[in-house]
């Protein structure tokens, strides 16, 4: 068990040392920053103009856009923690008595990091080309709630994913999968226009209720039952990720 | 009282990959403070060995302690008195040289401002205060190793393992990292360093451990595995049956060959002019006896080769004759 208990002063340091090492990566980074934003504008100037949500198409997009460049964000998570494992240097760590959760959880707190920057980014520029959220500062709060525990769930099942791929370019994969998950979603299309067959999927799939939830928030419109969904299914995957990471961890070092 | 442990130990240790025997029943005893190398070819069983002693892979079966904790039932007390440096430096390349250390030291248990003194202390030590602010993907080979043993000292580790510190370096860098491997066996510090080259073995370490086919082939002081296996052979002559039954009762059980009929004996030496003489005189007291000499150089290598490429039965059997 020992490998796995974190002391919280390492975790510290490891969370300080893959925001550094983030940050010097500098492909990756703006890679993470620019894609979403680049994403966004093709959205609402490209296809914006043939979708018909019954609003403006931008206000509909960017809680998509903000899920998208969430998911893609924190995949790069596998990549970094397949990477680590790859080098001598998570060895050094267990000799110092440096558990997985401490090791794990750096990179899982400076995914959150790096992709609340970068959400940061698209907000600005969402406001920029006419993007209106509600005035409402404590629904500011609780979407940025949301979205942290999303960032959050996807980034430890990324970690999970980067435990298990066996090359860098092999937890790329994961990036793929996470940007595809939001398409069949509600984020860049009402999911009533969708076949019958892939609504089901969309409306029952983890993105779409907090996309709903980031919408109901932000616009100030009513949310039903889409928060509740969206907390129980970020939940699920982050506790689930966690176990399967932690065990996937002592296998991998064994 | 009880006497204190060996700082490393262990007892009929055994570790299979897929299959593959890697180590098969290896015994050994490191003193504290001493330098031991552990010397064999690839696939010796040497990088297992460290890497369980260093708590990174369990054994099959058999034990190992060091400062007296198992290495599986007692990991943590255990990490809290070693460190490991490799041929693979442990360091991250996107952070410069300061930062590596500052890192390691904070995770050793140092607070920020400890952790920044001892960094700055140990780049110092080790010869890396202009490198110390550039990332570590620019530093040379030497200076990297340099760097990696720098950070398995953050800790004041009571025991250290290097795992093949030389390979890949060139003979500066080398030369400047036996002097570091001396300097901390002059602290009190056990080494216990993996090498494939003897010289290595032979220049840093009090006792040798030569492993071969997963267990012990030969193990002893440099000197005493030279005078057992030999540098150089002394090859004698004799002129007639009478000086050749003198001299072999002289040498004792030295000799290593003979052959009566071309009255021919050999002893093995380490090849210096002094001992040379001195077996000479030894076996021909009288200066009338020997009618030719030759010295045969055989490196040390040879010596190696010798020992690790017979099959594992006759290398045990050479122990068990100790």
């Amino acid at each position: 068990m020992s490998e796995l208990t974190a002391r919280p002063a390492d975790a510290l340091v490891m969370v300080g040392r893959c925001v550094r090492l983030s940050r010097r990566n500098v492909d990756a980074l703006l890679t993470s920053l620019l894609l979403p934003v680049i994403l966004m504008l093709l959205f609402v100037y490209l296809f914006g103009g043939a979708i018909d949500t019954g609003s403006a198409y931008v206000t509909y997009v960017v809680p998509g856009v903000l899920l998208l460049c969430a998911g893609f964000g924190a995949a790069s998570t596998a990549v970094s923690v397949t990477t680590d494992l790859a080098t001598g240097v998570i060895e050094r760590f267990r000799t110092m008595d440096v558990g997985g959760t401490a090791i794990l959880a750096g990179h899982v707190v400076a995914s959150v990091v790096r992709n609340a920057v970068a959400t940061v980014l698209v907000l600005a520029v969402a406001v920029a080309i006419g993007f209106r959220p509600a005035v409402d500062p404590p629904r500011w709060l609780a979407a940025a709630g949301v979205l942290l525990l999303f960032l959050l769930a996807v980034s430890w099942l990324s970690a999970a994913f980067g435990l298990l791929a066996r090359t860098p370019e092999a937890a790329n994969g994961f990036t793929f999968l996470a940007m595809f998950l939001p398409y069949p979603s509600s984020a860049f299309v009402p999911v009533e226009t969708m076949p019958t067959w892939l609504r089901g999927f969309a409306d029952h799939q983890p993105v779409t209720p907090v996309i709903e939830t980031l919408r109901a928030l932000l616009l100030d419109t009513p949310a039903g039952s889409a928060p509740a969904h969206a907390v129980a299914w970020c939940l699920g995957i982050l506790v689930i990720s966690m176990v399967v990471a932690a065990v996937l961890f002592r296998r991998r070092i064994a | 009282m009880a006497t204190a442990p060996p700082a490393v130990e262990t007892v009929e240790l055994r570790k299979s990959y897929g299959g593959v025997v890697v180590l098969d029943g290896l015994t050994l005893r490191v003193a504290r403070g001493s330098v031991h190398a552990l010397l064999g070819p690839n696939g010796a069983g040497k990088t297992t060995t460290v890497r369980i002693l260093a708590t990174l892979t369990a054994p099959d079966g058999g034990a190992a302690r060091v400062d007296g904790h198992d290495v599986v039932r007692d990991r943590r007390r255990v990490r809290r008195s070693i460190s490991l440096a490799g041929q693979h430096a442990a360091l991250d390349d996107a952070q410069t040289g300061r930062e590596n250390l500052e890192m390691m030291a904070r995770l050793a248990g140092l607070t920020r401002s400890a952790a920044r003194r001892r960094a700055a202390e140990l780049l110092e030590r080790f010869d890396l205060v202009a490198p110390a602010g550039r990332r570590v993907a620019t530093y040379s080979g030497g200076m990297r190793r340099r760097l990696d043993l720098a950070a398995s000292l953050v800790g004041e580790p009571s025991v250290i393992f290097l795992d093949e510190p030389t390979t890949g370096l060139d003979p500066r860098s080398r030369q400047g990292l036996w002097e570091v491997v001396g300097e901390l066996a002059g602290a009190g510090v056990t080494v216990l360093l993996t090498t494939q080259y003897l010289e290595e073995a032979d220049r840093l370490a009090d006792r040798i451990a030569v492993l071969h086919g997963g267990g012990l082939a030969a193990e002893g002081t440099p000197s005493e595995l030279k005078r057992r296996f030999g540098a150089h052979r002394l090859e004698l002559t004799m002129h007639d049956t009478t000086s050749f039954a003198d001299a072999a009762v002289r040498l004792g059980d030295r000799v290593t060959h003979r052959d009566p009929v071309r009255l021919e004996l050999a002893v093995t030496t380490d090849g210096s002019g002094t001992q040379v003489r001195d077996l000479l005189d030894e076996a021909d007291p009288d200066r009338r006896g020997i009618a030719r000499f030759t010295v045969r150089g055989a490196t040390l290598d040879d010596v190696f080769l010798t020992l690790t490429s017979r099959p594992m039965a006759a290398g045990r059997r050479e122990v068990a004759g100790v």
